[in-house]
């Protein structure tokens, strides 16, 4: 399939500290992501690149053939939607209008929100089962809640590509199902390419389409989970060992430490 | 959809204000009937001015009204405005409800050159302003462009580093202002009057020089409001929502400078203003700053209307400095809010 997200020869360092190291990544248009590997691996970094946070030392990043840092921000944010580690509450804003300011990238300097406007915020917050959340302070509402706003918020952009920084983190086992089934749903349903990091392997073998080993700053693998969550490689990546189970032939493999 | 109930609120404090300006200029060593003082006003203005007749009415008090309060009320009503938009506008880039329009060193720069004016003695006039106001106006600017410059790593600008390059160039100005008022002993009195801020004896000119760059400026920043409330969610957010957060960042800085300079050379400094008007609307209207930077332009007026009233007509004879009246209720009725609110996890 074509891809939607082209990565070539990257490289990326912070001062002389060398974070990414000859990375080449194509992303399938459609696919289910995810980038695991040990802290300090370089996953954040990788993503910061991808969403034009982060400006590559060398190499290229293309979206949709377009160079990344070649795209307007109003327009990137058309086609890329982030949802990021943790946000700052320090002010309060209701959950409605959090969501509402997904349709920035819409809107003309001096346009106030319309009709249209307000018909994406309400779907997006239904497909994210936040509508009665509305009304409720960003503040108030639980970690998983604030996850589903900013999923909520990151559809009304209308983006080809969902980006999630470790969005499972600090979250209950039932709440981390909920926000996977969620971004599978978005990406099965509504055709949304997905590229998440993650922390849980068995999380990203159960839900990814491919799956990127990463190991200090370098693509150990990139491959479908089968091929990617072997012994040697996690033993290899992240220094431990680990049994492998599959119950059976048509379920992805989970890992246990040995 | 919510933001229709704000609109009757928003009128509510439209009308306070206007009533407070007319009700305020009755106050004063010599009363005014209001009666009167709304008849002088509306005799001023054109087309329908010669409808009423003040033929009664004391020359002096039509004086005292046009030329003593009215430019007084209306300047002290202006600068309220401008350091309330400014502390909105700073609190939300900085991401901070601790920052208050003198955070980059402002007052500080502007107090330094206006303590140099002082002990130069010059007391010259342009445009009706003292020189001594023109030096604090370049204080104040340089100070921010020193500060900006100390905090600006290639081209991109650190909050935090701000936050700290003001403190510490504030403090070598602070320095710098005692060490001059040591050695000028005789018009330390001057020198610290000037620095707690004062409405006396603003004029027509002043307010018009000051209203247009004010008025401008304060345009400028609302056309930024919804930039502003992606920020302040974080700035990785923002630009991904599409906000060019450098560039926001650098037109917010360098407007409300300016806009803090306007207001500091004209009335020195007057602090908690632009730290506890953001706040109080913040709880009323929330922090959506196409909401919050409007109503900030009327709370800040309301707010320090009232203080200079309070300023030239609490004590007969003395005038008390404003600032001293900002601080004194601003600062017991912003802890009770700190305390109130920390219960509820606001701030």
């Amino acid at each position: 399939m074509k891809p939607i997200v082209n990565i070539e020869n990257l490289h990326f360092k912070y001062d002389e500290a060398e974070i990414l190291k000859a990375i080449d990544l194509n992303v399938p248009q459609g696919s289910f992501l995810s980038i695991l590997g040990p802290n300090g691996s370089g996953k954040t970094t990788l993503l910061k690149n991808i969403c034009n946070l982060l400006h590559p030392h060398k190499g290229s990043i293309m979206i949709e053939d377009k160079e990344v840092e070649r795209i307007k921000y109003k327009n990137l944010a058309r086609v890329i939607a982030v949802v990021h580690q943790g946000t700052d509450v320090q002010f309060d804003f209701a959950v409605y209008d959090v969501v509402m300011m997904g349709r920035f990238p819409y809107l003309k300097r001096f346009q106030t929100e319309g009709k249209e406007d307000e018909r994406i915020v309400k779907k997006a917050m239904e497909d994210t089962s936040t509508w009665e959340l509305r009304d409720k302070s960003i503040s108030e509402i639980s970690g998983g809640e604030r996850q589903r706003v900013l999923i909520a918020r990151a559809l009304t952009q209308q983006p080809k590509v969902l980006i999630l920084d470790e969005p499972i983190s600090h979250l209950d086992i039932k709440y981390q199902i909920e926000i996977l089934d969620l971004c599978k749903t978005l990406n099965k349903e509504h055709n949304i390419t997905v590229i998440t990091t993650l922390h849980d392997i068995n999380m990203a073998s159960r839900y990814s389409d491919y799956i990127v080993l990463l190991e200090k700053g370098n693509i150990r693998k990139m491959d479908t989970p089968e091929r990617v969550l072997t012994e040697e490689n996690i033993e290899e990546v992240y220094g431990i060992k680990v049994d492998l189970i599959r119950r059976n032939e048509n379920e992805r493999p989970i890992i246990i430490p040995k | 959809m919510i933001k229709k109930l704000y609109k009757t609120k928003i009128l509510v404090l439209l009308i306070v204000l206007l009533f407070l300006i007319l009700f305020s200029i009755t106050l004063g060593a010599v009363k005014i009937p209001f009666i009167e003082t709304v008849k002088i006003i509306i005799s001023k203005i054109k087309f329908i001015g010669n409808r009423v007749n003040v033929e009664t009415i004391k020359d002096s008090n039509i004086f005292i009204v046009m030329n003593i309060r009215l430019p007084r009320i209306l300047m002290a009503s202006l600068v309220g405005a401008i350091l309330s938009v400014v502390g909105a506008s700073y609190q939300a880039i900085f991401k901070n409800p601790m920052a208050d329009p003198f955070v980059m060193g402002v007052s500080s720069g502007a107090a330094f050159g206006a303590t140099l004016g002082i002990i130069l003695g010059l007391n010259k006039g342009i445009l009706g302003f003292g020189l001594t106001s023109v030096i604090a106006f370049a204080g104040a600017l340089l100070t921010t462009f020193l500060v900006y410059n100390l905090a600006r790593v290639g081209n991109k600008i650190s909050t935090t580093a701000i936050l700290l390059a003001g403190i510490v160039v504030s403090s070598l100005l602070s320095s710098g202002i005692s060490l001059m008022m040591i050695f000028n002993k005789d018009e330390l009195i001057n020198i610290v009057s000037w620095t707690l801020g004062s409405f006396n004896g603003s004029s027509w000119t002043q307010l018009l020089v000051i209203s247009i760059p004010a008025t401008i400026g304060t345009i400028f920043l609302t056309t930024y409001s919804k930039e502003l409330n992606a920020i302040v969610l974080g700035e990785d957010q923002a630009q991904n929502l599409g906000v060019n957060v450098e560039l926001t960042k650098k037109i917010i800085l360098v407007t409300a400078s300016f806009l803090a300079a306007c207001a500091v050379s004209v009335s020195g400094i007057i602090g908690f203003v632009g730290l506890i008007i953001p706040h109080l609307l913040r709880l009323v209207f929330g922090s959506d700053h196409r909401i919050l930077l409007p109503v900030s332009v009327i709370g800040g007026s309301i707010f320090l209307l009232i203080c200079d009233t309070l300023a030239r007509t609490m004590l007969s004879g003395i005038e008390i400095p404003v600032g001293i009246i900002t601080s004194l209720f601003g600062g017991p009725f912003f802890l009770y809010l700190l305390k109130r609110n920390r219960s509820k996890n606001l701030i």
